[in-house]
């Protein structure tokens, strides 16, 4: 078996191509095209759609839909998405910016995937023809997910509220050795009312650091007051090991991250 | 001060009119416009694919292959085990007497490290030969593995590598290669302290941005056309020569292109599969490591262990150096043997020292093949070297730079292999490198000279 | 194996091919149209070595399919010469000695490429980013960014 591309007009056909077995559906091919390449014979058949919907972003107000085959380097240049472009320039050099897409990056494994992680502190919601799923619950079940991602959907965080980074070794540019999207909320005196934080590379998958949430509540951006969610940042997370860093090294680090997010 | 007119003034001519002009490379024309031929770029019409079926374990006997369904899988054309390599057991320096021969081309009946080469798969398409080498069976009955140099040595360990019967080289001196020079215990005994320190190294991955392989036409005259990216073209030649029972005269090599090698590349690993393939099927075949392969497969830097012992005295001078050097070789000796080698001639580093006592080890472990890698066999012993003087410094609260002044070998001076030091200029160099980094000594170190009265 | 057809412009050139559904264009490019300017260093997407300009934009040519690019202007390095005469980011990467194997050179030079169309002045900072997706392994990026630097202030003079 060689392996065959499918172009399909609407996303009702090529989902119902995706069903058969040793079928997956092309984005960017900064996934699949890899798997391919690196001798992944289990997939005999890509499935892709040109429908233009997919490509489309759509800011009305505070809420934004992106399209699942917007890429990187399209929202990087949009002048509507200012507060998420670091997030979306974190991913790859700008060859893989403009191929990777929002709907692939939902899929990346550890260490990938950091565009996603700004997805989950924004509590997006990703939608399918099957419907609308909130991040979170899309993300755990991800693996079993068979039905073509459309669009996203968040709304756009306020000025100084969203705040990401991501740590690699290689300067500019590098693999994560780990991601961190916060959204806070703040009164006018700095005293956190809200909070929202995910974590990259710290599970094959992005997740939420629930326990540093809940213990930044009511506290101001001080050493001293964000001292408590710092030392519960780790709590549940079980980093990956690959050649960027070990699973010690990344429980270590991060923190120290979150701390400079967080003060920075 | 310029070394050239007045330290090396006998040895070097002045008339030189190259030396610090720009010319342009000869090679750049080529890599600006992209018509640099690399090997991977040569096509030819019917060209197989070889993807090779490697050890999933780090040590292993094997019971049984079975290629049956890989050979009918569609657009296969062949495949190849231990049987069909002419002489399947080979060691590179064997060209410079160095054996025993210990390596197999395709795995004979055991495994010693995980990604070592079993089956060899030929197919009309990549894709093909991935589908057939994951049909390709092999059972395999896992037999204990060694990781640590140390463990290896131990009695009782799992033999790597039956060649070798012992899990180090045995070198015509024993077990190590051995500089003996003074009385190193005499030294101690005198010195005002000792320090002892232990140095550790991973193996490191040259990754060169193009992988390693080669293209193979056979041509009509019984002849076959290699092209490759081997940094080694005639030990590559005449191990293929060996390994495949061929005259040499049948073997054409084209390369010397090479994008990235460090010492990558100087293993003979895929010239000779790649040509026997090219014979048996009479077709032209490439093999190219995928990027896993490259970092997986290809020979890394061998991990070192350094343990260096030194007695010193108040005033500065080393009166006693013992090195053991452990190189981990992997489950093969590739050029191993010689790196280990090269760190005994290497120790003590290039200072003057009475007394000293060297063994260096190359051992067997059920790791990656180690071998070559820019400055093999010094760059790790350098290192553990010169954080051993800052140590020693630090202990007898010297400045470091001082220090190294006080201990650098100068013309004249016996080594401890008993060969005497010329050309070091080693005082010279440290007097610029102290200016040009604004690190004063004292002036006793920057009227001092490498010429030793007398020398 | 199923064929399908395939045409694009490759530097201002017409090719039209039949490939086995699947194909990367890097594989396309090198094997059947037959420009190896792109490298193949890890088709994963991490070395750049592969990079070629698709409608204006740099792309990996070996994780984007071949049969995706029905209609498309590719670009390559071994298009960049015109009648024999040098692109200035060429002359300027021969003459800022920002070449060591080579075999990164074509990607890099691609990437260049883009960047100096969009900013024709860029910093130093500018050039770094442009290069980011892009490994040269013997790590000469120093002579490459200035080579870039040194293009476009060539660049910015002839159009002076």
């Amino acid at each position: 078996m060689s392996l065959a591309l499918q172009t399909f007009s609407t996303v009702k056909d090529a989902n119902a191509a995706l069903q058969a077995s040793g079928t997956r559906y092309l984005g960017g091919g900064t996934l699949v095209v890899r798997g391919a390449n690196e001798g992944d014979v289990s997939v005999s058949s890509l499935v892709r759609v040109t429908e233009p919907s997919l490509s489309a972003i759509t800011v009305s107000g505070d809420k934004v839909q992106l399209g699942a085959s917007v890429t990187m380097a399209a929202i990087a240049r949009h002048p509507d998405l200012a507060a998420v472009a670091p997030a979306a320039r974190a991913v790859g050099g700008p060859a893989i910016r403009n191929m990777a897409t929002v709907g692939g990056n939902l899929f990346a494994p550890a260490p990938y995937g950091d565009f996603a992680v700004a997805l989950l502190a924004l509590d997006a919601t990703v939608t399918a023809e099957t419907g609308e799923t909130p991040i979170e619950d899309f993300l755990t079940g991800r693996d079993s997910s068979r039905a073509i991602i459309t669009a996203v959907e968040f709304s756009l965080p306020k000025a100084d509220s969203f705040h990401f980074l991501k740590v690699s070794r290689v300067k500019p540019k590098g693999i994560s050795v780990l991601s961190i999207a916060a959204l806070l909320q703040r009164t006018a005196d700095g005293t956190v009312t809200s909070a929202r934080i995910a974590l990259g590379c710290m599970a094959d998958r992005p997740m939420r650091a629930k326990a540093a949430e809940r213990a930044l509540l009511g506290c101001k951006l001080t050493p001293q007051e964000i001292a408590p969610a710092l030392a519960a940042a780790g709590e549940g997370i079980s980093p990956i090991t690959d050649p960027i860093a070990s699973t010690w090294y990344r429980a270590e680090v991060l923190p120290v991250h979150l701390g400079r997010l967080l003060l920075g | 001060m310029e070394l050239r007119k007045d330290y090396f003034a006998d040895v070097r001519e002045d008339g030189l009119h190259e030396i610090g002009q720009p010319r342009p490379r000869l090679d750049s024309p080529g890599h600006v416009t992209g018509k640099t031929a690399y090997f991977a770029d040569r096509n030819f019409p019917g060209m197989l694919h070889l993807k090779m079926v490697r050890s999933p374990h780090h040590h292993a006997r094997i019971r049984s292959i079975d290629t049956s369904e890989a050979e009918k899988h569609p657009g296969v054309v062949r495949v190849l085990t231990a049987k069909d390599v002419p002489h399947n057991v080979y060691t590179i320096l064997i060209l410079i007497q160095i054996g025993p021969e210990d390596e197999t081309v395709l795995a004979d009946g055991k495994v010693r490290w995980k990604g070592e080469a079993v089956v060899a798969v030929l197919a009309e398409t990549e894709r093909a030969a991935q589908e057939a080498a994951a049909k390709v069976k092999v059972d395999y009955e896992v037999l204990p593995a060694v990781f640590d140099m140390e463990e290896a040595l131990k009695p009782g360990a799992p033999i790597v590598n039956e060649y070798h019967g012992q899990n180090y080289y045995l070198y015509d001196s024993g077990e190590c290669r051995k500089v003996r020079f003074g009385d190193v215990e005499a030294g101690f005994a005198q010195a005002d302290h000792i320090l002892e320190q232990t140095y550790q190294s991973s193996p490191i991955e040259h990754a060169p941005t193009e992988t390693t392989g080669c293209v193979v036409a056979p041509e009509g005259n019984d002849r076959f056309t290699c092209y490759t990216n081997t940094q080694a073209m005639f030990f590559t030649l005449d191990n293929t020569s060996i390994i495949l029972q061929m005259p040499g005269s049948k073997l054409h090599f084209v390369g010397g292109t090479v994008g990235g090698g460090f010492g990558g590349k100087v293993d003979v690993i895929v010239e000779p599969i790649t040509i026997l393939a090219a014979k048996l099927t009479g077709r032209p075949v490439c093999f190219i490591y995928s990027r896993e392969e490259e970092m997986q497969i290809s020979s890394p830097r061998a991990a070192e262990k350094v343990v260096i012992k030194d007695g010193i005295m108040k005033d500065g001078r080393i009166v006693a150096r013992k090195v053991t050097g452990y190189t981990d070789a992997g489950a093969y000796s590739r050029h191993s043997p010689y790196g280990a080698q090269k760190g005994a001639a290497h120790y003590p580093g290039p200072y003057t020292i009475p007394n000293v006592w060297i063994d260096t080890y190359c051992v067997y472990t059920n790791r990656t093949p180690s071998s070559a890698m820019r400055g093999f066999g010094v760059t790790i012993g350098d290192f553990a070297l010169e954080v051993q003087m800052d140590k020693l410094a630090r202990l007898i609260g010297m400045d470091p730079l001082e220090f190294r002044f006080i201990n650098a070998y100068r013309d004249g001076d016996m080594k401890a292999h008993r060969q005497p030091t010329e050309g070091a200029a080693l005082i010279e160099c440290m007097q610029e490198a102290s200016r040009a980094a604004n690190w004063p000594v004292a002036e006793k170190y920057m009227a001092m000279s490498s010429y030793r009265k007398g020398a | 194996m199923a064929k399908v057809p395939v045409q694009f412009t490759l530097n201002g050139s017409e090719k039209a091919e039949f490939i086995e559904s699947g194909t990367t264009l890097l594989h396309a490019l090198r094997d059947k149209i037959g420009d190896t300017s792109p490298k193949g260093g890890c088709h994963q997407g991490t070395c750049g070595a592969c990079s070629v300009i698709i409608d204006g934009e740099l792309r990996l040519s070996c994780l984007t399919l071949a049969e995706t690019c029905n209609g498309a202007d590719i670009r390559t390095t071994a298009g960049l010469a015109e009648a024999g005469v040098l692109h200035p980011l060429q002359r300027a990467f021969l003459d800022a000695f920002a070449t060591q194997c080579g075999f990164c050179t074509p990607g890099m030079i691609m990437a260049a490429k883009v960047l100096l169309d969009r900013t024709p002045n860029p910093s130093r900072e500018d050039v770094v980013e442009a290069l980011s997706g892009n490994i040269c392994r013997c790590t000469g990026y120093e002579p490459i960014i200035q080579a870039v630097l040194t293009a476009a202030r060539a660049n910015s003079q002839n159009a002076a």
